[in-house]
């Protein structure tokens, strides 16, 4: 899922410093598995920054709300009746929730409170690492099941490179290089043979951010 | 022939080659190269000019190398993916070879956080493999990588590559200089040898995979200063290993700087001695006044002279 | 501050914090006058979010009373209660307000004396700190 973390609190105080009542959305999704934006740590938060603002002598009202997904206009529009009462929105959500609440309230200014990072996996939990980089393109057939682009720090397609050692990447120890791990896998599946397969340059301009913002038409979807 | 460059003439008449390596300077300051360039010339067939090495900003490997052009030395031009997309690399080679370059050594380069820069933007649009083929394509079929845009003029250029021997994982590096090999290089450079067991058993299954015979294989040595430098590369440069007995040998010397030379003399002697090892790379680091006594202690002078 | 009774929530965990403060009881113990007394099944209990939250309706402190580190019936929970704390300590600093407003306390069941000490400590510091500014 998207991975994200809180930003600092003072980030988050400068941006609310001229408003005194707030929303502090967060999101039943994404943010909430990876313990950023959820139900909880927006009660947290929303705290936090009371505490905060009442110390300063310039108190901060913070409603709360934790819509399922803050990325859904369903789900979005539910908090029109709140948005009303108050000056901003502080979204613990994704950076795409912020910018649907944006789209759905342009006349109330809508902060992020998260930095949104990866699109990661949950090693263990506390624990979560980047896995995809959206590229468009999905070659993790021929890969045992493990992204290079994401994975290896100079996005190989042919790795691995001269620096990798004793299986970990040149850049840091705690790093794991992605082509041996690829090169295990498949040699465990009993495909090493695709190792010696030359993967030719990646058509970035057509598949992936490249060529300008994507979008994805179903109009079998369209209501 | 390819390029009909200096060093791709004596490979195919079977001569052992001989290439230097120079850094250009974090400047502009041609004096640096010039400096450099006089205690290489005559000593090597051809100079390897770098291209940023480890990330850190230096002036461009294709001024550099025109540059040493100017001062009757061959360079072999360095190029990384790191820095540069595709049409900033075909650009460049349109460029090179415009200037007299024929030679180049396609490579992925050190991760840019390394380096003086780390705020920068990885770039990585190609691989070191990927840009093989692409140099080709541009050489061979005389268009632009995906083979439709013709390209006006001639590309000559003998196309190198660097591989790491010591690289893990090692059942995998004769592998992979295979897939070079099928992207169309036609010579590499090893990385800096000290275990030379390793070597000849990497060698060993070079030979196996018949590619001794589809590319020249130069084997790198790089002279140790001291106690203190071999230690240091052995435990913080990534892809070198070298054995106690050299780290050894070095700190317990008296002179450890000659010691370090008398080694690096005796490696070329044994390097030469390996079926399909077709030259030598000395990489003399801030050290390249060496070059000269090393290649005679060595016996590799006088170079040969091409037309 | 004349008449500052510090208002202090005392978290008790079923294990240790809550027998030794019905041993208190017991032994006619005085305690500070302002204690509330939150009984949990164990420490691990505690999220972050009750340490603040008691500071936001009014506590001027706050203590846990835990299982000594190896003697968590639950294994972990007194554990998990020491890195919430530490969260809340971050959290606190960010406010603006003093660390020393929440703590943690290991003890045993029969420690009702060291119960009633360190109630008694902590109102002593907290006079000190003076009352919660963040109190809403």
């Amino acid at each position: 899922m998207i991975k994200a973390e809180q930003k600092p609190m003072d980030e988050m105080l400068r941006y609310l410093n001229h408003y005194n009542r707030i929303l502090l959305s967060g999101c039943g999704a994404c943010v909430t598995v990876c313990h950023a934006g959820g139900e909880k740590e927006v009660e947290l938060l929303a705290s936090a920054l009371r505490m905060a603002r009442k110390k300063t002598g310039k108190p901060l009202e913070v409603l709360e709300a934790t819509p399922a997904r803050q990325c859904e206009p369903e789900f979005a529009t539910e908090l029109s009746e709140t948005v009303e009462k108050v000056e901003a929105i502080l979204s613990v959500a994704c950076g795409v929730g912020v910018q649907t609440l944006a789209r759905h309230f342009p006349k109330t200014p809508v902060f992020p409170g998260v930095n949104t990072t990866f699109l990661g996996e949950t090693v263990t939990h506390g624990i979560w690492e980047e896995r995809c980089q959206a590229c468009g393109n999905c070659i993790l057939e021929r890969t045992g099941g493990i992204c290079p682009i994401a994975r290896c720090a100079k996005q190989l397609f042919n790795g691995p490179c001269g620096g990798s050692s004793k299986g970990k990447c040149e850049i840091k120890k705690e790093v794991d290089c992605a082509w041996q791990l690829i090169y295990d896998r498949l040699n465990g599946l009993g495909q090493l043979n695709r190792m010696e397969e030359i993967i030719p340059a990646r058509r970035w301009g057509v598949e992936s951010r490249d060529s300008g913002p994507r979008r994805i038409v179903r109009e079998d979807l369209k209501v | 022939m390819k390029a009909g460059s200096n060093l791709e003439k004596i490979l195919s008449k079977g001569l052992f080659a001989v290439t230097g390596e120079l850094g250009p300077p974090k400047g502009n300051e041609v004096s640096v190269i010039k400096r450099k360039a006089d205690l290489l010339r005559g000593y090597v067939d051809a100079v390897n000019v770098t291209d940023n090495q480890t990330a850190i900003v230096r002036m461009s490997s294709i001024a550099a190398s025109s540059l040493l052009l100017q001062m009757e030395i061959e360079p072999v031009m360095q190029m990384t993916t790191r820095d540069r997309n595709r049409i900033a690399i075909q650009s460049d080679l349109l460029g090179a070879t415009a200037l007299g370059i024929k030679n180049m050594l396609c490579l992925t380069g050190d991760h840019h956080t390394f380096g003086n820069q780390v705020d920068s933007k990885n770039v990585h649009d190609l691989d070191s493999i990927q840009l093989i083929d692409c140099v080709r394509t541009m050489r061979d079929k005389g268009t632009l990588l995906g083979g439709e845009e013709k390209i006006e003029g001639e590309i000559k250029l003998f196309i190198g590559a660097a591989e790491n021997p010591f690289g893990d994982p090692f059942e995998f590096r004769a592998i992979r200089l295979a897939k070079k090999a099928s992207a169309g290089v036609d010579f590499i450079q090893t990385q800096c040898i000290y275990d030379m067991n390793r070597f000849k058993e990497w060698m060993k299954m070079v030979r196996d995979l018949g590619l001794h015979e589809k590319v020249h294989i130069l084997a790198g040595v790089t002279p140790l200063k001291s106690g203190g430098m071999a230690r240091y590369m052995a435990k913080n440069v990534s892809g070198i290993i070298i054995p106690d007995e050299i780290i050894d040998r070095i700190v317990k010397a008296k002179k450890p700087a000659e010691e370090g030379i008398k080694l690096c003399v005796e490696q070329i002697q044994e390097l030469r001695e390996i079926e399909g090892v077709h030259g030598v790379h000395i990489m003399a680091i801030e050290w390249e006044q060496m070059t000269s006594q090393i290649t005679e202690m060595a016996g590799l002078l006088p170079r040969p002279k091409t037309e | 501050m004349v008449n500052f009774e510090p208002k202090i929530v005392a978290f008790c965990c079923d294990q240790s914090g809550y027998p030794a403060a019905d041993m208190a009881g017991g032994l006619e113990l005085k305690l500070p006058r302002n204690v509330e007394i939150v009984r949990v099944p164990c420490a691990g209990r505690i999220e972050t979010l009750y340490l603040l939250k008691a500071l936001e309706r009014g506590a001027d402190g706050v203590l846990i009373f835990a299982c000594y580190e190896e003697n968590c019936q639950f294994l972990r929970g007194n554990l998990r209660a020491k890195g919430r704390l530490s969260y809340a300590h971050r959290l606190l600093e960010k406010i603006g307000l003093e660390k020393e407003r929440i703590e943690i306390c290991h003890l045993a069941t029969n420690c009702g004396p060291k119960l009633a000490e360190t109630l008694h400590r902590k109102s002593e510091e907290l006079k000190k700190l003076g009352p919660n500014p963040c109190k809403i």
